[in-house]
């Protein structure tokens, strides 16, 4: 795997963790939660290579 | 439980609902192959990465139907589904695939050229995921693609595609766009190899003539024309002119621009001693100003917005109600590649292909283009390929 991709799933394990943790912390707006999931979802399946 | 996580248990649940069910739908999208019945002029096929290694195993190789003659003579290479949401190239390729018989020379056709695009689709566009051919037996289903190949295949996209050998700077999303990659080499990104592999077929078989087929929007100008650089013009000319004199549809011939790199009318000219064309049809299902992106639009052409730009003079086709079927875009591939082909023979006698048993455009507008696809069912399990 060339070092490029390594990088780019790196950041997109760095995004899914930014996304989760403020999920977590949101206490009162839905709209916010569900968008912290839907933006999530391309990277998660990125991460774990899903085609 | 708080009020708070069992909102956001819910929220999780939703999304992974619609996560899995469109999900499964891309999955069998992706993987839905397509039967062609190889035609009695069928005489090998071989797969992409038999010209390229890097290919093997990867979404990028695809195969290559070779169709030889009793008599040696020159050589043609039919390239389709360069941009798989351009379906009529696949299915004017399929139709010299299942019937063409060769005479003389020989005709190399790789019917799903940009495999990974053929699997691809743009949700974001609302394009259907298939589209259904009638035929004498019954439906035939084909899978709607899109123009690039899917970025599952190759990724991650650069911020400005860099053309090699040219080092012209294109966009980004080019790098996935095998109009954009030729000539390619055979360590480069997957689309480039692909280019690289198609460039290895016509310098090592050494092809007279490369065609690859495409649609355009009624409201681009180039479109309803056969592009050419300057080598392959004078052939070009002849076979518009007398497409038009014989079989009564218009057809122009385009300049292939010198400073424009990567495409296929440009880079296989350039690169090999191969003479090559990219036909363009008109393809209402692209332009902009449509309605919903149906699977009726793709294939009868047919819209109320176009028809009211038509009226004002804004496109750059003929256009009325009756669209435009995809039979007739089909049938002028089929007449305008057998013309290149009758063209460039009469000037290379020693190097003329021969063919019969190809439909000619007031044929397949009458039949319909479903009557030239033969039964996999009927067939002999050895002669089916899948796309």
């Amino acid at each position: 795997m060339p070092l490029i991709m390594v990088v780019y799933y790196a950041i997109s394990i760095y995004l899914i963790g930014m996304l989760i943790w403020n999920f977590v912390r949101e206490k009162k707006s839905t709209n916010d939660m569900l968008l912290y999931l839907i933006v999530a979802v391309p990277l998660v399946l990125r991460v774990l290579r899903i085609k | 439980m708080s009020r708070e996580w069992k909102i956001k248990s819910i929220l999780l649940l939703v999304v992974l609902v619609v996560m899995i069910i469109a999900g499964v739908q891309l999955y069998n999208h992706r993987n839905y192959m397509v039967p062609v019945v190889a035609g009695p002029g069928v005489t090998k096929v071989t797969k992409l990465s038999d010209y390229c290694e890097g290919l093997k195993g990867t979404a990028g190789d695809t195969n290559v139907f070779f169709l030889e003659g009793k008599e040696e003579g020159g050589k043609m290479l039919i390239i389709a589904n360069t941009h798989s949401n351009e379906p009529v190239a696949g299915l004017t390729a399929l139709i010299f695939v299942e019937n063409a018989i060769v005479d003389k020379g020989t005709l190399i056709v790789i019917p799903q050229f940009n495999n990974s695009g053929g699997r691809n689709t743009r949700a974001g566009d609302g394009y259907p995921l298939y589209f259904e051919i009638s035929t004498d037996w019954g439906n035939k289903k084909f899978r709607m693609g899109n123009r690039d190949a899917s970025a599952l295949d190759q990724w991650p996209d650069p911020d400005v595609y860099v053309h090699y050998p040219d080092k012209q700077l294109l966009s980004y999303l080019d790098i996935r766009n095998t109009n954009r990659t030729w000539p390619g080499r055979a360590d480069g990104p997957l689309m480039e190899k692909v280019t690289y592999a198609a460039m290895q077929i016509m310098r090592e078989d050494n092809a007279d003539m490369a065609v690859d087929i495409h649609g355009a929007e009624t409201m681009f100008p180039v479109t309803n024309c056969i592009v050419a650089p300057d080598k392959s013009i004078r052939v070009a000319t002849m076979a518009v002119l007398t497409v038009k004199a014989k079989e009564g549809f218009d057809n122009h011939v385009e300049p292939s621009p010198t400073g424009f790199r990567g495409l296929s009318h440009r880079e296989i000219g350039d690169y090999a001693d191969t003479l090559p064309f990219l036909l363009e049809a008109p393809l209402p299902f692209l332009d902009q100003p449509t309605g919903p992106k149906t699977v009726e639009l793709l294939l009868d052409g047919k819209d109320p917005f176009l028809l009211n730009l038509s009226k004002k003079r804004m496109l750059f086709v003929p256009y009325d109600e009756t669209g435009w079927p995809i039979d007739k875009r089909a049938g002028q591939h089929c007449s305008v590649i057998l013309e290149l082909i009758q063209q460039f023979s009469k000037r290379n006698p020693d190097r003329a292909i021969e063919i019969h048993n190809v439909p000619r455009y007031a044929e397949v507008v009458e039949n319909g283009i479903g009557h030239y696809y033969h039964d996999p069912g009927k067939a002999d399990k050895a002669d089916i390929y899948y796309e």
